[in-house]
């Protein structure tokens, strides 16, 4: 006979009890009367309005009874969604609703329990999408949705009584400013890094003498810490800014965009070049020795044969390195060489958690689009080129 | 033809082929049989110089191969090796119009030849043509391997260990195709192998291969009737001997007057297979037929142990 059991599902368990934790135990959000006072903390149910409060308490019961339990994944996809998009309007709610009549200094912030709530939520739906085993173009297309909705929601205005906005609002042109600095650092250091790594790497794979030499200070450069790596630049470039005509005028100096710029392109390097390396040494044997049995010039065979082979394995060290390069970027600001960080660090020195936020979560959405975009595209490229298995 | 006088790779203190001199026959197959590390792969690459010798001088119809350069000259000459080396990022067709592209051919007949090469190797252009090389069994990888070696219809054709990855039923029909072709263009093989048998089978002449040295050139029938050394003599392998030489014969050439009684055998039949099927039945005697089903006489058990012995 069968026996109706109810059955857990692993993670699930963890996710329910954060949720659990999260939403009856933890500040939903935190209430200050100016920037960089010590708030209060406010529950869920002290956060909204009356009957919104035990209706989003409603829906997290319902989604973490969904996570608990061995359920379908469309269930557990729709639970997750619905449980997001409803924190992201709510927490805007809260905002609105925490702040008193014409009191521009308060600021409301997400607290603990929100984040720990969105934090389990995506969990959750970071589960479902692996098990759905979605195409390239499906996960791009998520993303795509996913930056809409936020998009839209920002638009709307709903989250601007949010301290996080607020910051924004007073800082709106340097934001973007910023952003644009940050994203060249990143962006500029790895097409510099490919530029370079490229090459160095095709001639670490066909010089041997040249691979360990070149791998081995790649490496050591690598274990650098950042600060340090910044420290050590400046006098050299100073140097070259004095000494070199022309180099003061396009920007080089010890301290600025330039160290920045180039640390972060000596950073690069390794995962670029290593993994070119890799990639090239990974090319069948006897693909390479019929290319050449059958007359191709060692140029024909490099474009023809070796790189096209390689290209996926290339694209994941570049993968890493965009991913890796849009977080370190943020260390740039230390030395004037702007990008998110500046909020950042003003934030660190005003104590004003909410300043942290506006520089930290923007670079944290941009590396995490940047890591789904190109696992996309390394997908898309390797599926074609699929290694012979005969 | 191909003129190899007195060829020598040496790598630092190894000699790896050490003054070999033989002589190839246009349109004719020679077979290079070695064990692993006596120099034949070595040798057969110094022919379109995929190695460079140290000493000695290749001619191809009378001119040094090193009258052009390197990859020039691999462009004129087939090149198949042990595992096809098939481009797994290019389709079948993409795979066998290689050199054709790389001479430069005009898209038409690129396009013509990818065809005929493909019907030629029993590969249906639209069901084959834009699969990638993984998609492809391995019998059907070696045969694109092979038709891409042809594709720019050279005189020579090199292959390494051509069957060297395939199943025995498969490895037999894709020595086969390749006798068929050989005959049908009258290219001049030159064929790798360490398979005695595979050498037998294929090789006008066989060339074997020791330590660096050529220890014998000879037709098959001589290699096994006259081994130039005990380590000929053991690569040919003493007990597969006279069967060796029986699979040289035809059924035709053993052909008695005569009847005998039950299925008979087709006269293009090596008279090994006849005297398999003699021994396995318990008969004394096969009756023999032509292609078109005419009765020719019979083989016999008697006649073809006598064709067995050694020859005098």
């Amino acid at each position: 006979m069968q026996v109706m059991t109810v059955r857990f599902d692993k993670l699930g368990v963890v996710i329910a009890a954060i949720i659990a934790y999260a939403a009856f135990a933890a500040p939903f959000a935190t209430f200050r009367a100016n920037r960089i006072v010590p708030g209060e903390a406010r529950s869920i149910l002290d956060s909204l309005p009356a009957a919104v409060g035990p209706l989003l308490l409603a829906i997290l019961v319902i989604a973490a009874i969904i996570a608990l339990l061995k359920t379908p994944l469309v269930l557990r996809l729709a639970a997750s969604v619905i449980a997001l998009a409803a924190l992201a309007i709510l927490i805007g709610v809260a905002g609105s609703f925490l702040t008193p009549e014409g009191n521009t200094f308060a600021r409301i912030s997400p607290a603990s329990g929100f984040w720990l709530l969105i934090f389990a939520f995506t969990l959750l739906l970071a589960d479902v999408l692996t098990r759905l085993n979605l195409s390239p173009w499906a996960r791009l297309g998520g993303l795509v949705i996913a930056a809409l909705a936020i998009g839209l929601l920002l638009a709307s205005g709903s989250w601007n009584s949010l301290s996080i906005l607020k910051e924004y609002a007073n800082r709106a042109d340097s934001f973007w400013a910023e952003g644009s600095k940050h994203v060249t650092l990143a962006l500029g250091s790895l097409a510099a890094a490919v530029v370079v790594g490229l090459p160095l790497g095709i001639l670490c794979h066909r010089v041997d003498k040249f691979r360990a030499g070149v791998l081995n200070v790649l490496n050591i450069i690598q274990t650098i810490p950042s600060i340090a790596l910044f420290g050590l630049l400046i006098a050299p470039l100073g140097w070259v800014a004095t000494h070199v005509p022309g180099a003061a005028a396009l920007g080089i100096r010890g301290i600025g965009a330039a160290p920045a710029f180039l640390a972060l392109f000596l950073y690069s390097l390794l995962p670029v070049v290593a993994n070119t390396v890799v990639g090239l040494a990974g090319v069948p044997r006897a693909a390479n020795d019929a290319a050449r049995g059958m007359g191709m010039t060692d140029r024909q065979r490099l474009f023809g044969v070796e790189f096209p082979l390689a290209f996926p394995v290339i694209l994941t060290g570049i993968r890493i390195v965009l991913v890796q390069n849009i977080g370190l970027a943020t260390i740039a600001a230390l030395i004037g060489g702007g990008g998110f960080g500046v909020f950042v660090f003003q934030g660190v020195g005003q104590t004003a958690m909410d300043l942290v936020l506006l520089g930290a979560v923007p670079t944290v959405a941009m590396a995490f689009a940047a890591a789904i975009i190109l696992d996309a595209v390394i997908e898309m490229t390797a599926t074609k080129r699929r290694v012979e298995t005969a | 033809m191909i003129e190899i006088e007195g060829i020598t790779k040496r790598y630092d203190a190894t000699t790896v082929v050490d003054e070999v001199s033989m002589l190839i026959e246009p349109r004719t197959i020679a077979v290079i049989v070695g064990t692993s590390g006596s120099g034949k792969t070595t040798l057969l690459r110094m022919i379109n110089r995929l190695v460079e010798p140290t000493s000695g001088v290749i001619k191809l119809d009378g001119a040094d191969n090193r009258s052009l350069p390197g990859y020039e000259l691999r462009r004129s000459i087939g090149y198949a090796i042990q595992g096809h080396g098939l481009f797994p990022h290019r389709t079948v067709a993409q795979n066998i119009a290689t050199v054709p592209v790389l001479l430069g051919w005009d898209k038409a007949r690129i396009k013509a030849r990818v065809e005929e090469l493909m019907t030629l190797y029993q590969l249906d252009l639209e069901a084959f043509g834009p699969r990638y090389p993984h998609e492809l069994s391995g019998g059907q990888q070696q045969r694109v391997g092979v038709a891409r070696a042809l594709a720019a219809e050279p005189n020579v054709l090199l292959m390494d260990e051509p069957f060297g990855a395939l199943d025995p039923i498969i490895r037999n029909k894709a020595q086969e195709d390749l006798l068929a072709i050989q005959k049908r263009f009258g290219t001049t093989i030159i064929l790798v192998t360490h398979d005695m048998e595979e050498a037998v089978h294929m090789g006008d002449k066989i060339a074997v291969m020791d330590a660096g040295k050529l220890v014998q050139y000879a037709k098959p029938a001589e290699i096994l009737a006259k081994p130039a050394s005990a380590f000929v003599e053991t690569l040919v392998g003493a007990s597969e001997k006279p069967f060796r030489l029986l699979s040289l014969g035809r059924v035709r050439d053993a052909v008695e007057t005569g009847t005998a009684e039950g299925e008979a055998i087709l006269d293009d039949a090596s008279q090994r297979d006849a005297l398999a099927e003699l021994l396995w039945s318990g008969r004394p005697a096969l009756p023999a037929k032509g292609a078109d089903g005419k009765p020719l006489g019979r083989v016999t058990v008697d006649g073809l142990v006598k064709r067995a012995a050694r020859p005098a």
